[in-house]
C-alpha cells in the first residue's frame, strides 16, 4: 500500500515571528470558521480575532505586517497550539503558506495534526527562539533554513540547532507523515491483536 | 513485572513498532462528531477505503446545533450542512448515528459513558481534546485530530507515541462547597497549562476514591487544560456499579468475567511512575480563574495577582491577560461582576454537577442583570434531571432551560457572549473568544460557584452563600 507523502528533509523561507507562549488553537482559527465541511478557505480567518484586535489597536499583527507576507517559517515561543485537537489549526497556517513551525514547545495534538499534514515542527532552546526572533524583525527579508537532517536552522550566518521528536523526524525524512498507509500494511496484526482483546471477544 | 494501566493498556493493544519508531495502536473505540468528521470521510472516499471496524464507531452531534430551535432545516445554513454531511456519511460508511431526534443524542463525552461505551482498558479516541474525560474508567482516551480521525476509520489504529505516566495522589477529603472541578483547576494551577506534556496523568488518593464517576470525569476532562493528552483514574468497585445495566455493557454472566479483566488492568500497587505529585485535598478551595488560560486561577477568597507577584517569565502574559480581562492585579476576585452564568459542557453537565448547582439555586432568584443557561450535556440527563424536577428549580430561579449540546462552551452555535460580558462559566476554556465573543470574558469554575455567582450577580464564594450541610462535598 502505497504511503502517500513527500520526503522533507529541509523547508527554507522567510520568517515569521509570532511572540507569546500559550497560543492556543482558538486564537489561531476562531471556532466558528470550523463551521464547515471543507479546510479549504481557511487560510483566510487564520488568526483573525487577534488581527482585528491589533488592526484596531493600531499594531498590526505578524501575518498583516507587509515584510512578513509570503513567509514560511513560523517562529514562536512555549506551548504554541495548546487547546483543542483542531486540525484546522494546521491546516489554516500551512494554506496560508507556513511550511514549518519552530517554538521553544508544542501542544502534543498540535504537533501530530501538523505532522499528519507534512508540516515539520522543531523544538529549539528559549536563547536560540530568541535569537531568531530577533533575526526575523531585524531582517525579516533573509530566508531561513530549518533542516530536518542536520537538526539546524540557519538565518544568514547564524545557525542554531533544533529538535524534534525521533518519529516526527523519521516519519517527514522518510516520507510516511500520513499514517494511514503505514497502519494499514499489516493489516492481519491487526486483526490479530482485535481478536485477542477480551472485549472484542465478548469476555 | 509491576505496570501501570497505561503500560497494560499499551501492551493489549500494540500491533507493532512502526518504521518511525511509534507504536501502532489498536483503537477499541472510536467517537466520532460533526465537526472534525467530516474531512475524514471525505477522505476515505477520496481513497477508496471503507471503515474498517464499523462496529467499534459511534457518532452523534453536539457541536454546531442550537440548544433552543432544533427544527431542521437549521437557520444556520453552515451548521445544517455539517448536520447533513454526518448524516451521510454514517449512513454510507454504517456508522451508529445519534442525531437529535434519538433520545441517545448528547455531548460526545457525555454519551460515551452514559451508554456504558467507555469501558476499562479500553483505547478511546475521537476528534477532540477532551477525549480525556473518557479515562475516569481507566480507558486510555486521546484527543485526536482529523486525519487521525481519518487513520482511525480506515485501519482502527492510530501511530502514537508511547506516553510516561505521572500519578497525582489527592489525599484527605474535600471540605464542604470544595468540588471535583475545584480539584482540577488547582492541579492545573500548580502544575501549569504545559506542566502535563508528554505525560498521561493517573489521578487517585482518598479523594478520587471516594468521587462519584461524574466527579472523576471532571476530573479526567481538563487533563488536558494542564498539557496531559491522557488522565485516568484506576478502575474500582465504583467504575463497576456505574457500568452495570448499562445499554452497551456486558450484562449477566459475561458481566462478571468482565469485571475481573477490567480490574486486572488497574495500576499494580508497586508499579513504577515517571513522576510522582501529592496534594492535600482538605486544604483545598473553590477555585476561579481571572486570566486567559485555565491555569490563571486563584482560590476564591484570594487576590488576582499582578505582574510583579508572579516569576519574571511569566509577566507579559499576566500583563496581557490582565489587560484583556480588564482586571486590576491585586484586586479580590469575588465580587467581580458577571453578566452571564453558564452551567454546562461535557466538564460538568452531567446530573450531579445539576443537582449540586441546583442545591445552591433553591427556591432563589438569580440576580435580575444575570442571564442564566443550563444545558444538560445529553438528552438522557435532560430527561433524568426533568424527573427531579431540577428543570424547574432552574426555570424558577430565572435560568434558561436547553436542549442537549455543547451551546456556550465554544463558539460554534447560536449561544454566544455578547461584546465584553463577563461569563460565569462552568466549562473548560478560558481563552480568548471561546465563547464566542472575540472580547467576551471567562471566569471558570464550578457549577455551584456558578450558581452562587448568578444569585449574587458577582463571583461570590458557595461556602458562605449556602447554609450548611445543604451543598455536597467533592
Ligand atoms: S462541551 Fe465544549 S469542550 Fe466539551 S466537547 Fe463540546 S465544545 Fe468541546
Amino acid at each position: 500500500m502505497a504511503t502517500g507523502g513527500q520526503r522533507i528533509s529541509r523547508v527554507a523561507g522567510a520568517p515569521l515571528p509570532m511572540r507569546g507562549n500559550d497560543i492556543d488553537t482558538d486564537r489561531i482559527i476562531p471556532a466558528r470558521f470550523l463551521r464547515s465541511i471543507r479546510f479549504e478557505g481557511l487560510e483566510a480567518h487564520v488568526f483573525e480575532d487577534d488581527r482585528k484586535a491589533l488592526a484596531e489597536a493600531g499594531t498590526p499583527h505578524p501575518f498583516d505586517q507587509p515584510q512578513y507576507q509570503g513567509a514560511a517559517i513560523l517562529l514562536a515561543n512555549a506551548n504554541f497550539g495548546c487547546g483543542s485537537s483542531r486540525e484546522h489549526a494546521p491546516q489554516a497556517l500551512q494554506r496560508w503558506g507556513i511550511q514549518a513551525c519552530v517554538a521553544e514547545s508544542f501542544s502534543e495534538i498540535f504537533l501530530g495534526n501538523s505532522t499528519a499534514l507534512g508540516l515539520p515542527c522543531a523544538t529549539a532552546t528559549p536563547e536560540a527562539i530568541a535569537q531568531l526572533l530577533h533575526a526575523a524583525e531585524t531582517e525579516p527579508a533573509t530566508a531561513m533554513t530549518l533542516d530536518l537532517e542536520a537538526l539546524t536552522v540557519r538565518a544568514g550566518d547564524c545557525v542554531v540547532e533544533v529538535a524534534t521528536a525521533p518519529a516526527v523526524r523519521e516519519a517527514l525524512l522518510s516520507g510516511t507523515w500520513d499514517a494511514t498507509g503505514l497502519l494499514l500494511d499489516e493489516f492481519d496484526d491487526v486483526r490479530a491483536v482485535a481478536a485477542r482483546l477480551p472485549y472484542v471477544t465478548g469476555f | 513485572m509491576s505496570r501501570t494501566l497505561l503500560q497494560k493498556v499499551w501492551d493489549a493493544h500494540g500491533v507493532r513498532t512502526l518504521s518511525t519508531g511509534q507504536t501502532q495502536l489498536f483503537i477499541g473505540l472510536h467517537l466520532v462528531h460533526e465537526v472534525t468528521s467530516p474531512q475524514a470521510f471525505a477522505m476515505l472516499r477520496d481513497r477508496g477505503w471503507q471503515v474498517q471496524f464499523p462496529e467499534r464507531t459511534f457518532a452523534t452531534v453536539d457541536h454546531i446545533i442550537p440548544t433552543l430551535d432544533q427544527a431542521r432545516p437549521f437557520a444556520d445554513t453552515l451548521a445544517e450542512e455539517m448536520m447533513s454531511a454526518l448524516e451521510r456519511n454514517a449512513k454510507e460508511f454504517g456508522v451508529p448515528l445519534w442525531d437529535l431526534s434519538s433520545p441517545r443524542q448528547g455531548i460526545v463525552h457525555v454519551i460515551g459513558p452514559e451508554l456504558g461505551l467507555t469501558q476499562p482498558g479500553l483505547t478511546i479516541a475521537c476528534g477532540d481534546s477532551h477525549t480525556s474525560t473518557h479515562g475516569a474508567f481507566g480507558a486510555v482516551a486521546f484527543g485526536i485530530g482529523t486525519s487521525q480521525v481519518r487513520d482511525v476509520l480506515a485501519s482502527q489504529c492510530l501511530a502514537i507515541d508511547r506516553l510516561k505516566v505521572r500519578r497525582i495522589d489527592v489525599s484527605g477529603s474535600l471540605t464542604r462547597g470544595v468540588y471535583a472541578k475545584d480539584v482540577i483547576l488547582e492541579i492545573i494551577r500548580r502544575l501549569g497549562v504545559k506542566g502535563g506534556v508528554g505525560f498521561a496523568y493517573e489521578y487517585g488518593g482518598a479523594v478520587l476514591d471516594g468521587m462519584t464517576m461524574d466527579e472523576r470525569m471532571t476530573v479526567c476532562n481538563m487533563s488536558i487544560e494542564g498539557g496531559a493528552r491522557v488522565g485516568y483514574v484506576n478502575p474500582d468497585q465504583t467504575t463497576f456499579d456505574y457500568l452495570e445495566g448499562r445499554p452497551f455493557a456486558p450484562a449477566g454472566e459475561t458481566f462478571g468475567r468482565a469485571k475481573t479483566w477490567w480490574a486486572s488492568m488497574a495500576s499494580d500497587a508497586d508499579a513504577e511512575y515517571d513522576d510522582r505529585v501529592e496534594i492535600d485535598g482538605a486544604a483545598l478551595a473553590p477555585v476561579v480563574t481571572w486570566g486567559t488560560n485555565p491555569g490563571q486561577s486563584v482560590q476564591v477568597d484570594e487576590r488576582i495577582p499582578a505582574p510583579g507577584d508572579v516569576e519574571t517569565n511569566d509577566r507579559p502574559a499576566v500583563t496581557e491577560a490582565l489587560e484583556f480581562m480588564g482586571f486590576e492585579g491585586g484586586a479580590p476576585i469575588a465580587g467581580t461582576k458577571i453578566d452571564v452564568a453558564f452551567i454546562g459542557s461535557c466538564t460538568n453537565s452531567r446530573l450531579t454537577d445539576l443537582r449540586e448547582a441546583a442545591q445552591v439555586v433553591a427556591a432563589q432568584r438569580i440576580s435580575p442583570h444575570v442571564t442564566g443557561l443550563v444545558v444538560p450535556g445529553s438528552k438522557a440527563v435532560a430527561a433524568a434531571a426533568e424527573q427531579e424536577g431540577l428543570d424547574e428549580v432552574f426555570r424558577s430561579a430565572g435560568f434558561e432551560w436547553r436542549g442537549a449540546g455543547c451551546s456556550m462552551c465554544l463558539a460554534m452555535n447560536p449561544d454566544k457572549l455578547e461584546g465584553r460580558q463577563v461569563c460565569a462559566s462552568s466549562s473548560n476554556r478560558n481563552f480568548k473568544g471561546r465563547q464566542g465573543s472575540p472580547t467576551g470574558r471567562t471566569l471558570l469554575m464550578s457549577p455551584a460557584m456558578v450558581a452562587a455567582a448568578a444569585l449574587a450577580g458577582e463571583v461570590a464564594d458557595v461556602r458562605e452563600l449556602a447554609p450548611a450541610g445543604s451543598v455536597g462535598v467533592g
